[in-house]
Order: structure tokens, then C-alpha cells, then sequence
């Protein structure tokens, strides 16, 4: 079984990761991944020169580890890849990369659905947004909410 | 002590303020000595969301922090 979480902090190749996790796993019948990119307009539809995301130097990643612990204990995973990027992220460029492996297609899709949602609520990140009218740190969105609560849990205060 | 600050806290007063406070206080006096020092950002540090984290660990106001412990304050998480 392959669980791993790496925090970047350079730009990364998805499909390079993606690759040399499918040759680690073993047992799998599916893998479902989703990659998550940094957007050139903010949700008020203003471009975005950069993101910067400031993280822990140690919370950042366990809050990770612990993400990819649940998804592999909550749908019985036999792998999962999450790669993240932190620091100055320019538009177009991949911030985060989960993949999820089981035994069946139904859990890998709703694997990576679920790491995808607590990653963005509950990784321990502060996301700066900048652009040519200012820089603005950004938390939460209801819609994030609202997505973490499809697997009853609740954004941390 | 070390003072750890994070997202919009690191851009008003840096990431790291090293704080010399005899004896062992809580974590509530650390915020009121902190805005005392910087009195432009007493609203974000007295007032702010920032939750207290004493050696990794997320603790209380009251806990108490000792002059070789390690205090990060953490604004609210924007996730990844």
C-alpha cells in the first residue's frame, strides 16, 4: 500500500506524479485523481497576477497526512497520492494533485471527492490572493462549507 | 519566546517575533504584551480569530506558555 503526502514548493508535473504512483500501487482496480489549478480570475471576476499560500512547517503537512489517513481508513483505499504546492503559485499552475486507489471505482471517485473537500477547508493554509487592485487573504467560501459538510464535517474555527 | 504568526498576522508584523517575558504567562498575556509592542496591529492580535498553538499543540487563552516553548497564533485557514 502507497500513502504519501508531500508539500512543494516549486511548480510540479501532475502527470509525472500520477505516473509514478500508478507504478507503486499494487492491488488497485481503480485510481480517481483530480487536479486542482490556480484560477487567473479572483470569484469577483478580477484577474489574479499570483496566489501565495503560507503555510506551517510542520501543521501544513500533517494536516495532510491526517487527511489521507482518513480517506484510506474511511473507504478502505490501497493508495492515495496528495501533492500540494505552497508559496507563490502564478495562474495556470497545478497547486494540488489527489489521487485515490481502491479496489473498486466508486470508492477512488469518492476518495479523492472527499480529500479534495477537507483539503480545501481544512489544510492548514493562508491563501493570498494578488492582483493589480491589491492582495486579499482569503478564507472559506459557504460553497466550501457546504461541500464538507456532504461528508459530515465542519469547517475548523 | 518564539512567536510564530501566519497569513494576514506574518504580513502586518513578519513571521517570527522572538519575545523575552520572564516567567511562565498564559497565552492571553502574550497577545496584550504583543499589542503592546505593536500597537498598529493590537486589533488584529487582541481581537483577531487567531487560535493559539503552544509547541504544535492548539491550546486555550489561559494555558500557560513557558519562556522556551514555541507559540504560533493561527488566523482562520483558507485551505488549500
Amino acid at each position: 500500500m502507497t500513502f504519501v503526502a508531500r508539500l512543494v514548493h516549486a511548480p510540479f508535473v501532475p502527470d509525472r506524479e500520477l505516473a509514478r504512483f500508478l507504478e507503486e500501487i499494487a492491488d488497485a482496480g481503480a485510481v480517481a485523481s483530480c487536479i486542482g489549478l490556480a484560477r487567473a480570475r479572483s470569484r469577483a471576476g478580477t484577474p489574479v497576477s499570483g496566489l501565495f499560500l503560507d503555510h506551517h512547517p510542520r501543521l501544513t503537512l500533517s494536516s495532510i497526512e491526517e487527511i489521507v489517513d482518513g480517506a484510506a481508513r474511511r473507504f478502505g483505499l490501497t493508495g492515495a497520492l496528495v501533492v500540494h504546492r505552497c508559496g507563490a503559485i502564478k495562474p495556470g499552475e497545478a497547486i494540488v494533485l489527489a489521487a485515490a486507489a481502491a479496489a473498486h471505482r466508486r470508492a477512488a471517485f469518492e476518495a479523492a471527492d472527499y480529500v479534495m473537500d477537507r483539503l480545501k477547508s481544512e489544510a492548514v493554509f493562508w491563501k493570498r490572493e494578488d492582483g493589480l487592485a491589491g492582495s486579499e487573504w482569503i478564507e472559506p467560501t459557504d460553497e466550501d462549507r457546504h461541500d464538507l459538510a456532504r461528508w459530515s464535517l465542519s469547517c475548523p474555527e | 519566546m518564539r512567536i510564530l504568526l501566519f497569513g494576514r498576522l506574518s504580513a502586518s508584523l513578519g513571521r517570527e517575533i522572538e519575545l523575552d517575558l520572564p516567567g511562565p504567562r498564559t497565552v492571553a498575556d502574550v497577545r496584550r504584551e504583543l499589542a503592546r509592542l505593536y500597537p498598529h496591529s493590537a486589533q488584529e492580535i487582541v481581537a483577531s480569530r487567531a487560535r493559539p498553538c503552544i509547541n504544535d499543540a492548539m491550546t486555550s487563552e489561559e494555558a500557560v506558555v513557558e519562556p522556551a516553548d514555541e507559540i504560533a497564533f493561527l488566523p482562520p485557514l483558507s485551505g488549500g
